[in-house]
């Protein structure tokens, strides 16, 4: 034990030698992204053909694996979904996590219901990129996938479903933003998470559409994130009023947020004065649409949104459709959707909320 | 689908069985059996022989976390559809390695009487850092060592508060699971990288051949045989129990605490960056939020093994079975369909019976072997407990 | 001047002058921290003046509120050498059992009763769990906190309560106030002094630090060890539902994910405003002090435009120096007294 400095000696010499091997590694060419980027562009390209006059098979099992049960939002849009399916005689079944950024546990339940041999797969993925191997591995073993609300990357699934196309809501939202302000002032973003795929696409398109001419009096001065927090959106809106004394209004693409912020501006010095719109559903906001705080704000149906996944989930796995662009299939009393680029069906435009019409929603 | 019967019975036999925990001790806990028990205010390893009854109480609790482990696999092997083939196996596996990767150097940890809450974080940030510099074009043979020596200084940091400023390591590693996850969310922002190089990806998420263990299985297994050997076949590991048991003792007996205790928490970062490195690529996405609330699975997980939070006690094999039992019961209980709700029920009962039930026994035979000498004299803890 | 119960077996106990330094140290400890909060409040206001205006001073007190009686609830089991990491899954379901009762037109004051005395009952279970079955309170509340937050979810499922459930006066009470001290701060600062009164006044409240600095020489003292450590149990579940139901009057909205999370927050909040984890020191306002420092970073750092990103890094490198600089303080006070102790001891010799 005389030799003290011995280990930490014999320690630092292995982080040399380590750190030396990476370099060397490095320098004799390893793997890189560029070297990556070339061999990675070729995408699986669906094999079968479809028979769109085939009819629906029965006995098939729909299996939805939203973001999060428990999710007011993905409870409404899932039953939606049950009603579809079971309407055409098929089976209906839900699983999740609990959270809504447990993407392991997303994962291993895309593996349960591999296992489980379901037909189909409805699934709101909680990341772009974290599903695919499993969702791959489900459609080797003949599990169709259908995506809906939030998408994976286009290689790892057959369809997905959107609520309306991310264009259009990043724009309408702005639109509804500006009238709400009479055209001109600083605005501010809250978002939810900066992983959340679809709020990022939506904002791109939100910064896209404030470019216009007609919106050069606004301002958009920060997007901030409450991480679908009540207390950090909270926080957080706080803060946008404090920073930015002279804001003019708040859009909030996210339940989550638009609800927390509400309720802050509900009970502050800057209800009436600050506007804020976003995405909301209606019995969330009702309470501060009716007490002055709220104009007006947009959202899709869910219920209809997880309705077309079962539809489409039962025509994938009858055959009457691959998910090709061009192919068009029957969902309902919804009518008739054709699939677009990228294998993507829209729902449809978001529909505004404001008093007058509030009343007549109940979700 | 007639799955009800099952939906009952399975939980039930997670948690009628502990009463029954009169099975063989495990070979692997035979270092373990120089642990000094609970209470024993100073026992070092000198004091070893006498210590044999109380070895008995430490070895049982992990036995039957062993033997609940194999009933369950044989239950689920007969009675649960789609169990028992291979892609399933292969899939129980692979979700359950990141837990199982670091319950290793975790149990170590414990063993000595620190713990490390930052493992989660730690593994988030490896992966963000990760994701950053791929981003960045440099090369994956060169990123995963730069990974795994920044778990290195992960763990170098826990350490060196915990060992040089003497400070609770409960506390620091909150502190530093708050900031390590906040340096991975500056790193690498609302950025997802899912680019890696396919046969990375491959190595993270195949099987071996036609059965059912993933390829990543394999440096797992090696690393556990390293964790046994070193935790119960050598002085390193009898120091460490020496250690857990009492502080005081081990230092008088010449042991180096607190350069043990800092090679521990250094091991555990290490691991743990490499289980972040394992995660990305398994999952094919690294993000701020990897892994997180990893610590607290971990943490149950071993502490169903039987691990002393106290310190100076368990073995790895009782982690190891409290690992794969955790990882077993949530995939059966996914199959029959069983809610995410009621899986967090059963984790906590599993947990609070985990800890009561050992001590519960002990207590039994205490009070019985007191019997036997002076006579009936119930304690009141006994009373109240059963 | 909590701190008169603060016992120091360590130390030469005959010598009275040792207890009035250590006094005098740990209300500096308070006092730093203060001093910490105010000069970054004051920071904060120099950069951007609209921080400290009337809605932002209300703001930040309303931010505090729900943090500090959970904190406050921690820092007592906290003091007995145990933990409670079950607060989180208490406050969620909590706030839901009034959120439902109210929702179904029921009495707002009957619906603040009924969160704290589910908290309570929570308490008595992870207290039973603690106390009779002497096992580690970390592991116990551990399981506690997943039994309960499953509990919570199976129960609630997606049903969710919002603003327009609740009756208008509830959610007023939730903003409103005297001026700038909102309602919910008034309450919690009742909270808060009667719950360092019965620590600092009562015998079972000094018994607790005596419990928590030696379990062992405590129970030789004759104190009811299993009783006491029930007790705080009861007062910390107790303060998460009384926590829960005025999370119910701020946010208007709970759902089966409310307080999911909660403990870390809590646990780095007692830890940053003195509460040691070793037990047996500290003081509630410590612990209410380390929340309304926590809770004001999260409104300083975006109000002067520090982006979201850096939060948590922050967060956690001011909890590391918040242990780090009470060690390094404590470990000085150690030997300044082991100084005096030896001159007492030489002045009684010569």
């Amino acid at each position: 034990m005389s030799l003290r400095t011995a280990p930490a000696r014999r320690a630092a010499a292995a982080v040399v030698a380590v750190t030396a091997l990476a370099l060397t590694a490095a320098a004799c060419g390893g793997t890189t992204k560029k070297s990556t980027d070339a061999a990675n562009s070729s995408a699986p390209a669906s094999s079968a053909s479809a028979n769109p006059s085939a009819a629906s098979k029965k006995g098939l099992t729909i299996a939805y694996l939203p973001k999060q049960v428990n999710n007011p939002y993905f409870t409404i849009s899932d039953n939606g979904g049950r009603k579809a399916v079971e309407a055409l005689g098929e089976k209906y079944k839900e699983v999740g996590t609990n959270s809504g950024t447990d993407t392991a546990g997303q994962v291993s339940y895309v593996n349960t219901l591999t296992q489980q041999q379901v037909s189909a797969i409805a699934v709101s993925a909680q990341d772009p990129g974290a599903l695919c191997t499993a969702l791959n591995q489900a459609r080797k073993n003949g599990v169709k996938v259908v995506t809906y609300d939030s998408d994976t990357n286009a290689s790892c699934r057959d369809l997905f479903v959107s609520q309306a196309s991310a264009e259009d809501l990043g724009r309408t939202e702005v639109q509804l933003m500006a009238k709400q302000i009479g055209g001109k002032g600083q605005i501010a973003i809250l978002s939810a998470a900066q992983t959340a795929t679809n709020q990022n696409t939506w904002i791109g398109y939100m910064k896209d559409e404030l470019k216009k001419p007609e919106y050069k009096d606004i301002q958009l001065v920060k997007v901030a994130y409450g991480n679908d927090d009540a207390q950090t959106s909270f926080q957080q809106t706080q803060g946008l009023l404090q920073q930015y004394p002279n804001l003019k209004g708040i859009i909030s693409p996210t339940t989550v947020g638009i609800k927390a912020a509400a309720q802050y501006l509900s009970g502050s010095r800057y209800k009436g004065k600050v506007q804020l719109t976003g995405l909301g559903t209606p019995n969330d906001m009702r309470a501060y649409v009716n007490n002055g705080t709220v104009q007006g704000f947009e959202l899709w149906d869910p219920a209809k949104l997880g309705a077309l996944a079962g539809y489409a989930a039962v025509a994938l796995a009858s055959g009457q459709i691959t998910g090709a662009a061009g192919q068009s299939f029957t969902a309902g009393d919804l009518g008739s959707f054709t699939i677009g680029q990228d294998s993507v069906v829209v729902l449809g435009k978001p529909t505004v909320f404001d008093k007058s019409n509030i009343g007549q929603f109940n979700f | 689908m007639a799955e009800t019967p099952r939906e009952k019975a399975l939980p039930a036999s997670g948690t009628g069985k502990p009463g029954g925990g009169d099975a063989e001790p495990a070979s692997l806990g035979a270092a373990g059996r120089g642990a000094a028990g609970r209470g024993a205010a100073v026992r070092g390893p000198a004091g070893r022989g006498a210590a044999l009854g109380w070895a008995r109480d430490a070895l049982r609790w992990d036995t039957v976390v062993g033997a609940l482990l194999v009933v369950l696999l044989l239950c689920s092997f007969s009675m649960v559809d789609n169990f028992g083939n291979a892609l399933n196996l292969s899939f129980l596996i692979g979700n359950t390695l990141p837990i199982a990767l670091i319950a290793l150097p975790m149990t170590m940890l414990v063993v000595s009487g620190e713990i490390d809450l930052s493992v989660g974080s730690t593994a988030g940030l490896s992966g963000a850092v990760m994701g950053h510099l791929w981003n960045q074009g440099m090369a994956i043979e060169t990123i995963i060592p730069l990974c795994v020596l920044l778990g290195l200084a992960c763990g170098l940091v826990n350490g060196l508060l915990v060992t040089r400023l003497g400070l609770p390591s409960l506390a620091v590693t909150i502190g530093t699971l708050a900031a390590y996850r906040g340096i991975a969310q500056i790193v690498l922002g609302s950025n997802s990288v899912t680019d890696f190089p396919q046969q990375y990806l491959n190595f993270a998420s195949d099987r071996i051949g036609g059965t059912f263990i993933p390829q990543a299985a394999v440096p797992w297994a090696v690393l556990l045989v390293i964790a046994v050997v070193v935790l119960h076949a050598t002085p390193v590991g009898r120091s460490l129990f020496a250690v857990g048991a009492s502080q005081e003792a081990a230092r008088f007996a010449g042991i180096r605490v607190k350069r043990l205790k800092l090679s521990m928490f250094m091991a555990t970062g290490t691991i743990s960056a490499l289980t972040g490195v394992f995660w990305a690529l398994h999952y094919a996405s690294a993000r701020y939020d990897n892994a997180t609330g990893l610590e607290l699975s971990v943490i149950a997980a071993v502490l169903l093994g039987g691990i002393d939070f106290d310190g100076g006690k368990g073995t790895l094999g009782g982690a190891v079975a409290g690992v794969f039992l955790l990882g077993a019961l949530q995939n059966v209980m996914s199959l029959v369909n069983v809610s995410a709700q009621s899986q967090t029920v059963v984790t906590g009962v599993l947990l609070v019976i985990s800890v009561l039930a050992p001590r519960v026994a002990r207590q039994v035979g205490r009070a019985r072997a007191r019997r036997k000498a002076a006579g009936p004299q119930p304690p009141a803890a006994l009373a109240a407990t059963t | 001047m909590t701190m008169t119960a603060e016992p120091t077996p360590a130390t030469a106990p005959e010598a009275p002058s040792t207890t009035g330094v250590l006094d005098r140290v740990l209300k500096v400890r308070e006092l730093a921290i203060a001093a910490v909060l105010v000069l970054m409040l004051t920071a904060t206001q120099l950069d951007n003046s609209a921080f400290l205006s009337q809605q932002g001073i209300k703001d930040l007190l309303l931010n505090a509120t729900i943090l500090v009686l959970v904190a406050v609830g921690q820092a007592v089991v906290v003091i007995t050498r145990n933990v409670d990491l079950s607060v989180g899954s208490v406050l969620g379901i909590s706030a839901f059992a009034a959120g439902d009762l109210l929702h179904g037109g029921g009495n707002p004051v009957l619906a603040v009763l009924v969160a704290v005395a589910l908290g309570a009952a929570f308490g008595v279970v992870n207290g039973l769990l603690v106390s009779l079955g002497q096992v580690p309170a970390l592991v116990v509340t551990l399981g506690t906190l997943y039994i309960i937050r499953g509990l919570d979810s199976i129960w609630i499922g997606s049903r969710q309560i919002t603003a327009a459930d609740l009756p208008s006066g509830f959610t007023t009470f939730g903003h409103d106030g005297l001026g700038v001290v909102p309602y919910l701060a008034l309450l919690t600062a009742v909270v808060l002094v009667a719950a360092a009164y019965f620590l600092r006044s009562y015998r079972s409240g000094r018994d607790l630090y005596a419990l928590g600095s030696s379990p062992e020489a405590a129970r030789l003292a004759g104190v009811p060890v299993r009783k006491r450590i029930l007790g705080a149990y009861i007062v910390c579940g107790a303060l998460a539902g009384l926590a829960g139901a005025l999370y119910l009057a701020r946010f208007g909205n709970v759902d089966s994910g409310t307080g999911n999370g909660y403990e870390l927050t809590v646990v780095s909040a007692v830890v940053v405003g003195g509460v040691a984890f070793t037990g047996g020191s500290g003081s509630v306002y410590g612990a209410a002090l380390g929340a309304l420092l926590l809770t004001s970073i999260n409104s300083v750092l975006p109000s002067i435009g520090v982006s979201s990103v850096w939060v948590q890094a922050i967060d956690g490198v001011l909890l590391l120096l918040a242990i780090a600089v009470d060690r390094v303080v404590a470990l000085r006070v150690a030997g300044l007294l082991r100084k005096r102790a030896a001159q007492t001891r030489s002045a009684h010799h010569g």
